[in-house]
């Protein structure tokens, strides 16, 4: 093995107060990006889950509509001239919106209404840890999350409250069903969701569409769109990416946590770029010595880009430490990190590129020693 | 007449720009022999080193050539004057240089590391080179735990362990006492008569002056006298020679 690397190690270690400071830049550096990414993720994930939970090929929207959570509305009668379309299996209607619930002592809150038919399996919720979804389709039932008991004044299944008046009682529970806006989701049958929203029978907020396995699935597509006028169908990963794009760039939260994280790319280079100079500065004898001595250019920049990798991979491996422990600590949040294998592979090739790019100042300094200088000395 | 390694000729330098410049050598012709060691002495600013940067291909002349193994400076960039120090040169400094991070071993060893010979074998050279100069129970000591004797002998042992044609010393012994520096120039005489190198040796240092095949004065940038024989025609002033 060639002694570049041991030079390297050396180097590094023989100043450990900076070889720590170094460390820990990098880790400040890695954990902020890889926190900022992993809410991007997280948040992509929340903003979609409706959509990803629901059994649907397709989904008609209100036109323009941006995302699951949409408060326009269609004209109902479109579910009959989608369902005789060649190849739908079928349609289900959702009645989304917010409404109001009071608990038992009075206290009010916003919580946020999703109505489909129980019957039908279109949207139905998952992850139900206790009680009965089936018991969904008796009217006054809803199911809600059980980290929302707080927030809902309930403390078990068969607690009661007030949905806009009406009395409900809580059927089934969840576990994980959490709103990124923190408002609470309240699952219940759609005629139900009707009296809570206050939408009219005419109405819906969006259509579920399944396909027959065996649907020319083009050919249906085509001929909804030709059925349903003004109204936009878009298949799952096409709503999918739309409400995605709404909420992280519509709004501007996916630019905050991308300028976030391009901060810490630049606070880490900074760091890692100062912190290698000022190591190669102290060393520059030495290098000096290698090139009197005969060696390549070549062979000195081997040197200092091993500093950096080696930089990069501990203080990669630290980073990712603590990460996988904020991952864990957020599990539960309303908005959990997500840091998934793409992820840890993007930040590894990330945090070594920042730490190489960050030897290039040190390897411009290299450059113009003059090997001289050790006859000087 | 013995292989000639390097050979200058009309080699002038001027050094510094405007009313600073000095011309630092004057138009020098100088062959360096295998199996020969040479003293190049001088008073200070007499342009020794300067001699000694334009040999180690670390300066090229203003005009004048100089050719290492037949290879001219002259048209050399940086990397191709690297490349002949790599190839022929070997390097022994007044202040020995060493990595402080690296043991002696590990010192000597960079020297076969920068050559692209790595592995085993490149440490076990570095540990015979290290036994050539009595240091093989030191192999694994770090410059700081090393006597400066110590540490000069791992600079000749780093010189060596590439087996270059030609050994260019800096003030080898100048900061040494008698004993070290009488092993020093042993083994340097050792380099030149037994392993067949062309030794240069710059110094101020007259006690080493029996140990020189052939001593060349400079003064003012101009080599002005040479002498060459047995060490008895050489000249020493008695008063400085080692006990």
């Amino acid at each position: 093995m060639s002694l570049v690397m041991t030079l390297a190690w050396r180097n590094l270690f023989h100043d450990r107060l900076r070889f720590i400071a170094t460390l820990v830049g990098i880790v400040f550096s890695v954990v902020l990006v890889m926190v900022q990414m992993g809410l991007y993720l997280g948040f992509g994930q929340m903003v979609t889950t409706m959509i990803d939970h629901a059994n649907a090929d397709l989904w008609v929207l209100p036109k323009g509509s941006k995302c699951f959570e949409d408060p326009s509305l269609l004209d109902s009668k479109l579910r009959e001239k989608v369902a005789t379309v060649d190849g739908v299996a079928s349609v289900v209607p959702l009645v989304i919106g917010f409404s109001d619930w009071r608990t038992e002592s009075g206290e009010v809150t916003p919580v946020f209404i999703v109505g489909a038919d129980m019957k039908a399996d279109a949207l139905q919720p998952w992850n139900v840890v206790e009680g009965d979804v089936r018991a969904l389709s008796q009217w006054g039932t809803v199911a809600v999350d059980r980290s929302y008991f707080d927030r809902l004044g309930i403390k078990r299944l068969g607690d009661t409250a007030e949905i806009r008046g009406h009395r409900v009682k809580v059927v089934a529970l969840t576990d994980g069903i959490r709103s990124f806006t923190t408002t609470p989701y309240v699952f219940v049958d759609q005629k139900d969701a009707r009296f809570y929203t206050g939408t009219f029978p005419s109405k819906a907020s969006e259509l579920i569409v399944r396909l027959k396995v065996d649907a020319d699935r083009a050919g249906a597509i085509a001929a909804i769109r030709d059925r349903v006028g003004d109204a936009e169908v878009l298949t799952t990963d096409e709503f999918r990416k739309r409400s995605r794009s709404f909420w992280l760039f519509g709004t501007g939260a996916g630019a905050a946590l991308f300028a976030g994280a391009l901060l810490g790319v630049i606070v880490g280079t900074v760091i890692v770029a100062q912190t290698l100079y000022s190591s190669t500065k102290d060393h520059l004898s030495e290098f000096a010595t290698l090139r009197a001595m005969g060696s390549s250019n070549n062979y000195i920049y081997n040197v200092i880009i091993y500093q950096a990798l080696l930089n990069a991979v501990i203080g990669f491996i630290f980073a990712a430490a603590i990460g996988f422990e904020v991952v864990r600590m957020t599990a539960r949040s309303a908005l959990p990190i997500v840091i998934t294998p793409w992820l840890v592979a993007a930040l590894l090739v990330l945090t070594i590129v920042m730490c190489v790019v960050s030897g290039l100042g040190a390897i411009i300094r290299v450059v113009r020693i003059d090997p001289a200088t050790v006859f000087m000395r | 007449m013995k292989d000639v390694i390097i050979e200058a000729k009309e080699v002038k330098k001027t050094l510094g720009r405007g009313a600073g410049q000095v011309q630092a050598l004057r138009g020098v012709d100088l062959s360096l022999r295998k199996g020969e060691l040479t003293l190049l002495m001088g008073p200070s600013g007499s342009g020794k080193t300067t001699l000694l940067l334009i040999l180690g291909c670390m300066l090229t002349p203003s005009s004048g050539t100089v050719a290492v193994c037949g290879a001219s400076t002259s048209d050399a960039d940086k990397e191709g004057l690297a490349k002949i120090r790599r190839d022929h040169i070997g390097f022994v400094f007044q202040s020995y240089h060493l990595f402080p991070t690296l043991t002696a071993r590990q010192n000597v060893q960079l020297a076969l590391d920068i050559r692209d010979h790595h592995g085993r074998d490149a440490a076990k050279k570095a540990r015979e080179a290290l036994a050539l100069v009595g240091l093989e129970q030191k192999a694994n000591a770090l410059p700081d735990a090393l006597s400066g004797g110590e540490q000069q002998r791992v600079a000749i042992a780093r010189a060596f362990v590439a087996n270059p044609s030609v050994i260019l010393a800096d003030e080898p012994t100048s900061a040494l006492d008698s004993d070290n520096g009488r092993a020093i120039m042993r083994i340097l005489v050792e380099a030149a008569h037994e392993r067949d190198r062309a030794v240069l040796v710059v110094t101020h240092d007259p006690r080493i002056v029996p140990f020189a095949d052939r001593i060349i004065e400079i003064e003012d940038g101009l080599l002005v006298e040479e002498k060459s024989g047995e060490p008895e025609h050489l000249r020493m002033p008695k008063a400085a020679a080692w006990p």
